[in-house]
């Protein structure tokens, strides 16, 4: 995708019928040739890079309309949502935190349809590039999507400006392109884990930008105590697909949130060892899919530095259950056997 | 389930909003900023449905920026808060309309302190005073029964704690801390963040 982009290659119809398969995305705009503003907008897309051509479903019916013109990335026609063959639920567990260590993204491997478990060892968590891994949830297949739209335009930056995006603007990049799908069904939610490996594009001295608040220094007081350069170090923003992106130390998302932040409110603190928060992170997604129906089967977690990302093997909670059964069963069996001999003694 | 509010003095304006960014039931955020900074002398704080309120107070942002860049000056608060409505009244009966509301705060040189009103219907009012949320049924009276025209700052302030103690004891929603900003001829200051006193 990115190397067909940074080459100019230009998609023609001869093309696309020897090759109907490799550009499933480009078929939509066979059917539409007609408007030139379109064309026009398809080559602005080439040029600045946002990808125009997932915005246009094949719908010879549908009228255009001046939709938001002012901006300059928006699409030509509304996307009309197509009806769900059967209702999708939106079970996950994911989360990320921030602690001297780095950035850990931890996420259970459920893919839920209604009340079927789709599949049971799915990636919830994807590596975008060296620094910077996304946990998902949601709509399983928007956020497969999104996934590599992103990977793609992360890259392509990369490649024209010869630097890494900074965290920030790539959460802003994406929520941006989120923003025209802003009332259709498509349901995103992912969570940005990542390193800024410099420091990021420092905007003109009269606005800085800190995830759009108004750039003064009001930060609670209570927060971690960041690295001195404010744009290095370790970020965690949540991008979701009805505009919403926050920065912050701890987020969690899924239908199995509610008891995973439980977990995590409860032991979090900035000076946790690697170890402690591993198995903080494995606890609070073990707790959440023992409680949430539509979140299971395994626990994802993958932990990024300076370095990089690292990632741990997949672990079966099916296992981490039972072990916590067993301790239970040990510790109540402990205190029988303690208050028996208190009462002997 | 948000809460901003603002008092206009005779040479200044205080302005308040609170901190929480939650999602349904979930405070996701505990320290969001949800003033947005037009000019020097304008703040614009701004909630509404999740996306639309920074979508919409960034794009504002950047085009006074870019009137000052073309133009060399700054919009005046009465302009830029009329030029705002005008950008939301547009997008009203387009497909996609923003769900926000606002308050303008700002200080201008000729005209002094101004506070301006606008709801995500694009109504426009300059007030004395005025808060958007649920909070604001709670907390006009107090501002009705206490407000004068020439109130100090000091009094300003005290009058804002008034509000905050009020949602504390009677808003069923938790808000722990709220951001305080002022505006006068020399600038926007921070204020002392207000906490509710309920962790």
């Amino acid at each position: 995708m990115a190397l067909e982009d940074i080459c100019g290659f230009q998609d023609t119809p001869l093309h696309r019928k020897c090759f109907p398969a490799s550009h499933f995305e480009d078929t939509a705009i066979s059917f539409d040739c007609y408007s030139a503003e379109f064309r026009g907008l398809k080559k602005s897309g080439r040029d600045s890079g946002i990808p125009l051509q997932f915005f246009l479903p094949s719908l010879p019916n549908s009228s255009p309309f001046n939709h938001r013109s002012t901006s300059h990335f928006s699409p030509s026609k509304h996307s009309v949502t197509v009806r769900r063959p059967f209702p999708l639920s939106h079970g996950t567990t994911t989360l990320g935190f921030i602690f001297q260590g780095g950035v850990i993204a931890a996420a259970d491997t459920r893919a839920s349809a209604g009340g079927l478990v789709a599949c049971p060892a799915v990636h919830k968590i994807t590596p975008i590039h060296s620094h910077l891994v996304v946990t998902s949830s949601g709509s399983g297949a928007d956020c497969m999507l999104w996934e590599r739209i992103l990977a793609r335009e992360i890259r392509l930056y990369q490649l024209r400006h010869r630097r890494c995006l900074s965290i920030c603007g790539t959460a802003k990049l994406l929520s941006f392109m989120l923003h025209p799908f802003k009332g259709t069904d498509v349901c995103v939610a992912l969570t940005l884990c990542g390193w800024d490996k410099e420091a990021g594009n420092t905007d003109s001295s009269f606005i800085t930008d800190n995830s759009s608040s108004a750039g003064f220094s009001s930060q609670d007081v209570s927060a971690i105590a960041y690295p001195s350069s404010p744009n290095r170090g370790p970020k965690l923003i949540y991008v979701c697909s009805d505009g919403a992106r926050l920065q912050g130390d701890v987020f969690s998302v899924g239908s199995g949130s509610p008891y995973a932040y439980g977990v995590l409110d409860g032991r979090l603190r900035w000076n946790l060892s690697k170890d402690e928060a591993v198995s903080l992170a494995r606890e609070a997604v073990f707790r959440a899919t023992h409680r949430d129906a539509y979140s299971g089967n395994n626990v994802d977690l993958f932990h990024v530095t300076a370095q990089g990302w690292s990632r741990r093997k997949r672990e079966e909670l099916k296992e981490e259950y039972y072990r916590d059964m067993e301790r239970r069963t040990k510790t109540v069996g402990e205190r029988k056997r303690e208050t028996a001999l208190d009462a002997l003694g | 389930m948000e809460y901003l509010v603002g008092i206009q003095g005779p040479d200044f304006v205080l302005v308040a909003a609170d901190n929480v960014a939650a999602s349904s039931i979930i405070q996701m955020k505990h320290d969001q900023d949800k003033m947005f900074k037009l000019s020097e002398k304008i703040l614009l704080l701004c909630v509404g449905e999740a996306g639309d309120t920074a979508q919409f107070a960034e794009y504002i942002q950047k085009n006074l920026q870019l009137y000052k860049m073309r133009n060399g000056y700054e919009l005046s608060p009465s302009a830029a808060a009329n030029f705002t409505r005008k950008n939301l009244a547009d997008y009203l009966r387009s497909r996609t309309p923003y769900h926000v509301n606002l308050l303008l705060a700002g200080y201008d040189e000729t005209d002094g302190p101004g506070l301006y009103y606008m709801d995500y219907l694009s109504s426009l009012s300059k007030a004395p005073f005025a808060a958007h949320g649920y909070g604001a049924y709670l907390t006009l009276s107090i501002l009705d029964q206490h407000y004068k025209p020439d109130l100090t700052r000091e009094e300003a302030v005290d009058l804002l704690k008034k509000c905050i103690e009020e949602l504390r004891k009677r808003f069923i929603m938790n808000l722990p801390s709220f951001t305080v900003r002022l505006i006068d001829k020399e600038g926007i200051h921070d204020l002392e963040k207000l906490s509710s006193g309920a962790k």
